[in-house]
């Protein structure tokens, strides 16, 4: 488990981390998810020991590792780009961690296989990073931070420079890579997807700060901010300013609809609503009657969804629909939301109910 | 603008190649329409960008030709075949401003200045560049440099096509849709010929309106995008296209129906040819969790959130499901229905099953 | 905060060490020598900045310094050009790189003096190669021990062939970081082999060009061993740069005081020349 108390980085004095409190535990993996820019590296550079902290402790498995060198940590990092030794095969890329914390010869060679055989890297040991493609190369990286059985595991996005599909396969391997390790996993993605299919838990962060910290699954779908949510959100999140009066929603394109519980209880006044474009369908379903019939501007197919931005008053909204739907381009057409999938937030950016 | 006609087109990076594995392209023959939206998708290493570079003229092809409309243009060095690329990575000039960038391929083909100023504010405004004009170049971040690249590409009104090579690789995620509906949206004014190349099938499906699917120096498939989701022709289509891939899973021939793990499965339509080995294909989100069917345990849910991927295991296969509605618990027995009019057969890898009319 | 890292400035000890004995104590001593007057005997005696104000009115001073920035602004001219072109034309793959490589690195593996050597005794009259070819086969009139001009043409081939391979290395460096990318989108928009140069390898190489000049510029305003052994600065003093002068002065004369002076104004020259010059090539990069 690692521990951070009120860590901040700054540089001169720009702020690049605001105090962070976080408890990253072992045996899941803990995402942080944010834009490029958000400060995901530099949090992970801070706990790596690679940068020097402004304040705050560290601690790793209850040892206070605040004053100790990155290089006694005993910790991983794999980077977004593919860092191997040129001049070495991979099975030495994959040892030489091994072979400088002078571990003998014949577990060395035992952990290196293990870790080839996991990551299928058994045929290629014998290479040299530059004859390897971009994914064998990303598992070599990998292949080296399991061999070496640290306490804690950085991964950098990882899979952002690999191919779609490769991804994909990785992705899935991931998790169960680590599953029984007992190491801290941190991994830092600027993918909405992957923070959610990886699970454990994760960081929202934005602008040097963490937003909202717990289980990915819930703080998906209770975010308790507006930051929050549109961080966790990719097509962009549907987020419309709406006046509340009484128990009804008003939107600035005239359709409104009820509240129920804790919303109709909110004072009267200006709100931002905010849903999530996979409750947004171009058509009607169930009890989804708020009727918005807006301009269609884009449309974009993904394999098995197809989605649609469209134009509503002043408000670019966007629909995701499974399977493939005839839009025209630049007509208007009308899509449906149920209301129970709307949140509110107060013009602060915090969650009214 | 002009119809790109690729003829039995091969080539090999070796000297003397021989045999099919020297080849990096094998036999392609591609029409593509003037003023369509194309891309060319497969994964890394299947000879995708070398395609591209042999129909810009960067690389002479060691047989077959390249056509624009009517003229032979194999052995045209690149200036000469009037086309336009954006790269990979954001191309500018780093010493110029953006106005100067945008009206640099104008300039050295000594069009008059009216007509230089004029196309460069039309392009500026369609790729919302207008108040950057002034600014230099160098300090722009990437999504606007590469906004630049697109520009000195679409800035040129006779151009032959127009070519993109992974063009969204360096723009941050969040931003990566807003690029992808523009390139869509210059397509429909410009109508120019497009060709798109990537290993991201949303890029693909979104952009163009007919995609080719590469593997292995190969062409799999070229469909429009419904096509290629709807009915793969080949498992290799099925499992690139869609997220997760078509399930591949192994299975025996019945008269009309497909033996999977001992289970009888309804098809789409009777099964033809002989030989061979035979596959089971079928997408995650045809496979439905019903009352009763195969029987199948649940191994994993992954919760993607707008829905759950479940992995559940029929025999030695597993099978991943995609399931909006509450997820079964893992080690639960659910039941398995493959919806029939999306069952097919694919025999060595290639569609062996025919719709019923 | 005290952690661990602050071993590492146990590791510097010795540099600074080596920079105290190596600048800070011989400059020291210079300054100490440049405001006093000596008469040997380590008799000292207090002369406040006379020997400043003597050296910037002296004609001899002036003269020295004039020949110099005349030699400095010369081989600038012919040496950036003339490696720009030479590394341009290199090849950029194959095995030719290498040859091409170790050949361009030669000249600078050769210790000074010896370049000296060799130069003077390949510029004489009738014994050496260049001056029997200028006199003998063209008919043309070349003699460095008594001609100034022939001295001074001279010592400039004599520097350009010693370090024009440092200009052409940075620059080959500054080329080859060029992606592919550059060189196929200029082609596709139709730029000539003239725009290219000018709108992408020219800028590229940019900031190895500022290094290569910054570095050209001080080595030739501090050139001693070269000329000397050359022509020790004659015929005359026709080729008397700086440092010979102050060389004369210090040792020939031994005229510790305005020597220190000297040397003190030299370098703040050479500060004030590469400052001015390093702010104008980076003037853009900090907009």
């Amino acid at each position: 488990m690692i521990e951070l108390k009120n860590v901040s980085k700054r540089v001169g004095k720009v702020v690049h981390i605001k105090p962070t409190t976080l408890r990253l535990e072992a045996g899941q993996f803990n995402v942080l998810l944010g834009a490029t820019g958000s400060g995901k590296t530099s949090l992970i550079k801070l706990i790596a020991g690679l940068d020097p902290l402004a304040s705050g402790r560290i601690i790793l498995d209850g040892q206070d590792v605040t004053r100790l060198n990155t290089q006694k940590r005993n910790i991983s990092l794999v980077h977004q780009f593919f860092v191997n030794y040129p001049h070495m095969t991979v099975f030495e890329n994959i040892a030489s961690p091994l072979r400088v914390a002078g571990m003998a010869k014949s577990e060395i060679e035992s952990r290196v296989e293990e870790a080839a055989g996991l990551l299928q890297l058994v045929p290629v040991l014998m290479r040299r990073p530059h004859e390897l493609s971009g994914g064998q190369q990303q598992r070599t990286a990998l292949a080296r931070a399991i061999a070496k059985e640290s306490r804690a595991v950085f991964l950098d996005e990882p899979l952002a420079n690999l191919d779609y599909k490769l991804r994909e396969e990785l992705r899935e391997q991931l998790p169960e890579l680590f599953s029984d390790r007992g190491c801290v996993v941190v991994y830092a993605t600027s993918e909405p997807e992957e923070a959610l299919l990886f699970g454990g838990n994760a960081a929202l962060m934005n602008d040097g700060h963490v937003t909202q910290f717990g289980p990915t699954a819930d703080i998906y779908r209770n975010p308790d901010n507006l930051t929050a949510a549109r961080i966790f959100s990719n097509p962009p999140i549907n987020a419309v300013g709406v006046v509340k009066k009484g128990a009804q929603a008003h939107l600035e394109c005239g359709a409104c609809w009820g509240l129920e519980g804790a919303a109709a209880r909110l004072p009267d006044g200006k709100y931002t609503m905010a849903v999530r474009a996979h409750r947004v369908l171009p058509m009607r379903t169930g009890n989804a009657d708020v009727a918005l019939n807006g301009r269609v501007i884009v449309t974009e197919l993904s394999g098995s969804e197809s989605s649609a931005h469209f134009q509503l008053g002043s408000n670019a909204w966007v629909s995701l629909a499974g399977g493939v739907h005839p839009y025209s381009v630049g007509e208007n057409h009308t899509f449906y939301m149920n209301p129970c999938h709307c949140r509110y937030f107060a013009p602060d950016g915090r969650r009214a109910v | 603008m002009a119809q790109v006609t690729l003829s039995g087109l091969r080539h090999s990076y070796l000297p003397d190649p021989k045999e099919g594995q020297d080849y990096a392209l094998k036999e392609i023959d591609i029409t593509w329409r003037d003023g369509g939206a194309y891309a060319l998708l497969g994964p890394s290493g299947c000879g995708k960008t070398t395609l591209l570079n042999i129909i810009s003229g960067l690389i002479v092809p060691t047989e077959g030709a390249v056509l624009f409309d009517d003229r032979d243009v194999t052995a045209d060095p690149p200036d000469r075949r009037n086309i336009a690329q954006v790269f990979q990575f954001p191309v500018i000039y780093d010493n110029m401003t953006v106005r100067e960038n945008l009206s640099f391929p104008l300039r050295n083909r000594g069009v008059e200045p009216g007509l230089i100023e004029q196309r460069v504010r039309e392009t500026a405004n369609m790729l919302d560049v207008t108040g950057i004009l002034d600014r230099r170049a160098s300090g722009l971040n990437p999504d606007n440099k590469q906004k630049i690249s697109m520009g000195r590409a679409l800035v040129r009104e006779d151009v032959n096509v127009v070519m993109f090579d992974e063009p969204l690789t360096v723009i941050d995620p969040h931003l990566k849709w807003k690029l992808r509906s523009k390139l869509k949206e210059l397509h429909h004014r410009v109508k120019a010929t497009m060709i798109y190349v990537t290993h991201d099938q949303t890029e693909a499906l979104t952009f163009a309106d007919e995609v080719v699917v590469m593997q292995e120096g190969e062409v799999v498939q070229i469909g429009t995008p419904v096509e290629l989701f709807e009915r793969p022709q080949h498992t290799f289509v099925g499992h690139f296209i869609g997220s997760p891939g078509m399930n591949i899973l192994p299975c025996e021939a019945r008269k009309n129906s497909a033996l999977f793990e001992g289970h009888e499965v309804a098809l789409e339509g009777p099964l033809g040819g002989q030989a061979g080995e035979l596959t089971l294909g079928i997408r995650p989100e045809h496979v439905l969790i019903a009352e009763d069917g195969i029987p199948a345990t649940v191994a994993k849910v992954a919760d993607a959130g707008r829905h759950f991927i479940i992995d559940a295991v029929v025999g030695k296969s597993v099978v991943k499901v995609v399931d909006s509605r509450n997820p079964p618990e893992k080690g639960s027995i659910i039941h398995l229905h493959f919806r029939p009019e999306r069952s097919r057969v694919y025999r060595d890898g290639w569609i062996a099953t025919e719709p019923r009319t | 905060m005290k952690t661990e890292n602050q071993k590492a400035w146990l590791f510097v000890l010795p540099v600074l060490f080596l920079v105290a004995f190596n600048a800070l104590v011989p400059m020291m001593t210079v300054v100490n020598y440049s405001v006093q007057e000596t008469f040997g005997n380590n008799q000292f005696f207090w002369q406040g900045l006379d020997w400043f104000e003597q050296i910037l009115r002296s004609d001899r001073f002036h003269a020295a310094l004039g020949r110099q920035f005349l030699f400095t602004a010369t081989i600038l001219a012919i040496e950036v050009p003339l490696g720009i072109i030479i590394a341009l034309s290199m090849p950029r793959q194959g095995i030719w790189v290498s040859v091409c490589l170790v050949l361009m690195a030669l000249p600078m593996l050769i210790p000074w003096n010896v370049v000296g050597a060799m130069w003077n005794i390949f510029a004489l009259p009738k014994i050496g190669m260049l001056g029997y070819f200028m006199n003998d086969v063209l008919g043309v009139s070349y003699d460095m021990t008594q001609d100034p001009l022939a001295a001074w043409i001279t010592v400039v081939a004599m520097d350009v062939w010693h370090w024009t391979s440092l200009v052409v290395l940075l620059c080959y460096a500054g080329l080859m970081s060029i992606p592919d990318a550059y060189y196929q989108a200029a082609k596709i928009d139709g730029a000539s082999a003239w725009s290219v140069f000018r709108h992408i390898q020219l800028p590229k190489m940019k900031t190895v060009l500022t290094i290569a000049v910054l570095l050209r510029f001080m080595d030739s305003f501090n050139i001693y061993t070269e000329p000397f052994v050359l022509t020790g600065g004659g015929p005359g003093n026709s080729t008397t740069l700086l440092s010979i002068d102050l060389v004369k002065i210090a040792l020939g004369q031994f005229d510790l005081g305005p020597a220190a002076a000297m040397s003190l104004i030299y370098f703040a020259i050479t500060l004030l020349v590469s400052w001015v010059f390093y702010t104008l090539m980076t003037k853009d990069d900090r907009r």
